[in-house]
C-alpha cells in the first residue's frame, strides 16, 4: 500500500513544466499529472502553484471541484458505474446494488486487496444499449449481473479468484 | 484485389465487443486466405444492430448484425464476403433499412459510410465544401448564411447561432475565440458523441468557418473526460487536419489561420454550462458566472467567445456548402432545420434518428422504436436530458418543436429521449433529479445548492408518508423558488422533472409510501 502511494516528483516536475506555458495551464497539468501518478498527489501541490504563480489554496480548490481528480491512488481498476436515467431505465439500479455487494465496497471506495476502486458516473453516452459501466478506458454496454461477473472474474488476479470462490462458497453456507 | 470489411470503432460498437469481432474478422480471413481489408468506420447510429459489419460489394454495401465474435466463423462459411443473404444476421444493404432511410440525414450524412480519420474519405463525400467557400467570402456573409439556415443553438438553449456570431462579429479585433462545447453530460445524448467519432473532421471543419465569420484564430474542444474514445480519435483527426492544411497558420495556403486543440474535462456536469465551462478552460472551479457580460463579449479569458455546442457547428459545412436556406426548408415554426434525435433508456431499436422538425413524439416512438426492451408497456418518457420534464402518455402527442415543448412546460434540449417502462417508480426519479443536482451544483448560488439538498429531504418524506400533503405544498414552494432564484439551468430546471413527476404521476406517490411501510413492517 505505501509502495503505490509513491510518486515520481521528477515526472511531475517534467509535466508541469512542458504544461504551464499554455493558456489555462491547471487542468492539463492535473490530467498530465494523474495519468502518470495515477492521482494528484497533495506534496504536488506546493510545486503546481509555484508554477503557476497561484496559492497552494486555489489548486487545492480546483482538484476537489472536479470528481474526476483523486489525491491518492486508486485500486488496479477503477470501475465507474452508470446512475444517470437512460441506463436507471434498463435497471442500473439493480446492477449497483449487485456490484456493491460482489466487491464489498461502496462508491469512492476501493477493494481490500486493492483489485477495485468504484465510482459512480453521471452518463458514458451509451444510452441506447444501458447499463453501461466503464472499466479503466473501456466501456461496457448491457451489462446483467452475470457478464459483469465475468468482467471481474477476467480482471481479477488468481488469487483474488480463489479469494472471491471461497467468500461465495462460506456465504452459500451460512 | 482484398475485399473491404467494415467494423465501427465507436464507443457503443466497442462496448458491445466491437474489438473482438473486428480481431475474429482478421483471424478467420488469414485462416483462409482471403484478402480482407479491415476499415474502423464510425457508427451509423443504429446503435440496436450493432456490431454492424459491413462488406464492400460489387452492388454496394451489404451490411450483418448485430455480430458477435462468434458469428464469424459461421458467416464466413454463409460466404458473407460476397454479400450473401444466407446468414440470418445479414440485414441487406444499410441504406435501404427503414430506420435510416426514413431520416433526413443532413448533419449525419456522412456517418458510418467513412472511415473517421480519412481526410480523403472526408473529401469524397462533400467534405471541406463549406470551407472552400467561406474562404471566398469575408466574415459578414459568413454570418449571414448561418442568420439564412434559421439554426439555433443545439446545445439545448436554442439561441439563435447567427446572431451570437454576429455579436462577436462586431466586437473590435482583438484575441477571439471560438470554443465547441463537447461536455455532453445529458443522460439520453449521444449525438456530440456520435459526430466527433463518426465525422470529427465535420466539426473542425465547422470551427474554421467559425473562426473566419468572426475574426478568430484560436479554437478549443472542452470535451468532457468520460468520452475517451471521442477524444483519441478528434484528436487523430486534428493531426491530419493539421498536415493537409486545414488547421494552422495559411489554411488551404490562404493567409488564414486557425489553430484548434482539444481540452479534457474533468467530470462536472455543470462544465457543460457555458460561463462554467469557460472559466473550467481558464483553468479555475467551474463556477457559473453572472450574465452579462455576455460570453460572446467578454468570454475566455476575457475576450469575444464564440461558445457553441457539437451539433451547431457540425451542421456549419452543411449550412455554407448547400446554403442557408437549403437548411431553412426543413422544419417547422421557429425550429429551421434537423434535429438528431436520441432514442434511449428503455427501448428496443435505440439509436440516432436526425429528423426535421415536426413529427410528434408518438411518431417518431412508433416509427422507430420499436418498442421497450423489457416488453412491458411504456410509460414516462423524459425529453431533453436530466433537466428535462418527465411526459406522460397524454403529452406524447406534442410535435418535436423547441415552442411546442415549451408550452407543456418541457424542453426538447439536446434532443435525447429516455424511455421508461411501467415499471418506473416516479418519485424515486423525482428524488433522483433532486440528488444529482446536490451531486452536480456549482455552489454559487444558494437555490440551487441548498434547495436541491432540501428536496432530496422534502421527497424523502413524502416518499414515507411524513406530512405528504404539507410537504408537496413545501416542495412547490422550492421548486419556485429554485426556478426564479438560479443562477443558471441546473438549478433553475432541476424542478422540471421533479415537479411534472408529481404532477402527472401523483398515483405514485401512495405506492412509495406503501413500499415504505411495508418494509418497516418487515
Amino acid at each position: 500500500m505505501t509502495n503505490r502511494a509513491q510518486w515520481n516528483s521528477q515526472q511531475v516536475e517534467q509535466v508541469i513544466a512542458s504544461l504551464k506555458n499554455s493558456p489555462g495551464a491547471l487542468l492539463p497539468i492535473l490530467h498530465g499529472i494523474q495519468d502518470t501518478q495515477g492521482f494528484v498527489p497533495p506534496d504536488s501541490v506546493p510545486m503546481i502553484a509555484d508554477a503557476l504563480n497561484q496559492t497552494s489554496a486555489e489548486i487545492h480548490g480546483v482538484i476537489s471541484f472536479y470528481h474526476h481528480f483523486r489525491t491518492s491512488p486508486s485500486g488496479q481498476n477503477v470501475l465507474q458505474i452508470c446512475r444517470a436515467e437512460a441506463c436507471q431505465a434498463r435497471g442500473s439500479r439493480e446492477l449497483e446494488e449487485h456490484v456493491k455487494t460482489k466487491l464489498r465496497v461502496d462508491y469512492h471506495a476501493t477493494t481490500l486487496d486493492q483489485e477495485f476502486t468504484l465510482e459512480p458516473v453521471y452518463c458514458l453516452g451509451n444510452c441506447a444499449c444501458g447499463p453501461s459501466i466503464r472499466v479503466n478506458d473501456e466501456i461496457v454496454g448491457r451489462v446483467t449481473n452475470d457478464k459483469f461477473d465475468d468482467l471481474v472474474d477476467e480482471l481479477t488476479t488468481v488469487e483474488l479468484g480463489i479469494m472471491s470462490l471461497n467468500s461465495v462458497a462460506s456465504e452459500k453456507q451460512s | 484485389m482484398s475485399i473491404k470489411v467494415y467494423v465501427p470503432r465507436d464507443t457503443t460498437t466497442l462496448s458491445l465487443g466491437g474489438n473482438k469481432v473486428a480481431s475474429a474478422i482478421v483471424k478467420e480471413a488469414e485462416a483462409r486466405g482471403e484478402d480482407v481489408q479491415l476499415i474502423r468506420n464510425g457508427s451509423r447510429g443504429v446503435f440496436w444492430l450493432e456490431p454492424m459489419v459491413e462488406v464492400e460489394t460489387d452492388q454496394g454495401r451489404v451490411a450483418y448484425g448485430p455480430v458477435e465474435a462468434r458469428d464469424v466463423t459461421g458467416l464466413f462459411d454463409a460466404d458473407f464476403l460476397a454479400g450473401s443473404d444466407a446468414h440470418s444476421l445479414a440485414l441487406g444493404k444499410p441504406e435501404e433499412l427503414p430506420y435510416l432511410k426514413k431520416q433526413q440525414r443532413l448533419t449525419f450524412a456522412r456517418a458510418g459510410i467513412t472511415d473517421p480519420v480519412s481526410i480523403e474519405d472526408y473529401k469524397a463525400l462533400d467534405g471541406f465544401k463549406g470551407l472552400e467557400k467561406s474562404l471566398q467570402l469575408n466574415g459578414q456573409a459568413i454570418v449571414d448564411e448561418v442568420k439564412t439556415s434559421g439554426l439555433r443553438g443545439r446545445g439545448g438553449a436554442a439561441f439563435p447561432t447567427g446572431i451570437k456570431w454576429q455579436t462577436v462579429h462586431d466586437c473590435p479585433p482583438d484575441q477571439k475565440y471560438i470554443v465547441c462545447n463537447a461536455d455532453e453530460g445529458d443522460s439520453g445524448t449521444f449525438a456530440d458523441r456520435m459526430v466527433m467519432e463518426a465525422d470529427p473532421f465535420m466539426l473542425i471543419e465547422g470551427m474554421i468557418i467559425a473562426g473566419l465569420a468572426v475574426g478568430s484564430t484560436q479554437g478549443y474542444i472542452y470535451l468532457r473526460s468520460e468520452y475517451p474514445v471521442a477524444h483519441e480519435i478528434l484528436n487523430e483527426a486534428i493531426g491530419k487536419a493539421y498536415d493537409a492544411g486545414y488547421l494552422g497558420q495559411t489554411i488551404l495556403g490562404s493567409d488564414k489561420a486557425f489553430d484548434l486543440e482539444v481540452r479534457l474535462g474533468a467530470a462536472a456536469y455543470i462544465c457543460g454550462e457555458e460561463t462554467s465551462l469557460l472559466e473550467s478552460l481558464e483553468g479555475k472551479r467551474g463556477l457559473v458566472r453572472f450574465k452579462p457580460p455576455l460570453p460572446a463579449i467578454e468570454g475566455l479569458f476575457g475576450k469575444p467567445t464564440v461558445v457553441n455546442n457539437v451539433l451547431s457547428l457540425a451542421a456549419i459545412p452543411y449550412i455554407m456548402a448547400e446554403g442557408g436556406q437549403s437548411y431553412a426548408d426543413y422544419g417547422m415554426g421557429r425550429s429551421r432545420g434537423t434535429l438528431p434525435f436520441q432514442l434511449a433508456g428503455n427501448i428496443q431499436q435505440g439509436g440516432l434518428i436526425e429528423l426535421a422538425f415536426g413529427p410528434t413524439l408518438r411518431q417518431l416512438i412508433d416509427d422507430f422504436g420499436g418498442g421497450t426492451a423489457s416488453g412491458k408497456p411504456m410509460r414516462a418518457i423524459q425529453v431533453g436530458g436530466p433537466l428535462g420534464a418527465y411526459l406522460p402518455e397524454s403529452q406524447w402527442d406534442t410535435p418535436l418543436d423547441y415552442e411546442a415543448f415549451a408550452a407543456i412546460e418541457a424542453v426538447l434540449g439536446h434532443g435525447g429521449i429516455v424511455i421508461f417502462d411501467e415499471t418506473v417508480d416516479m418519485t424515486e426519479q423525482a428524488r433522483f433529479s433532486m440528488e444529482f443536482c446536490v451531486e452536480e451544483s456549482c455552489g454559487k448560488c444558494t437555490p440551487c445548492r441548498i434547495g436541491s439538498t432540501r428536496g432530496v429531504e422534502v421527497i424523502d418524506k413524502i416518499r414515507t408518508g411524513v406530512n405528504v400533503e404539507a410537504n408537496l405544498t413545501l416542495l412547490d414552494d422550492l421548486c419556485d423558488t429554485m426556478i426564479h432564484g438560479s443562477l443558471c439551468a441546473m438549478g433553475g430546471m432541476t424542478p422540471f422533472p421533479v415537479q411534472s413527476a408529481f404532477k402527472h404521476f401523483p398515483e405514485d406517490i401512495d405506492l412509495a409510501i406503501a413500499k415504505s411501510t411495508s418494509a418497516e413492517v418487515h
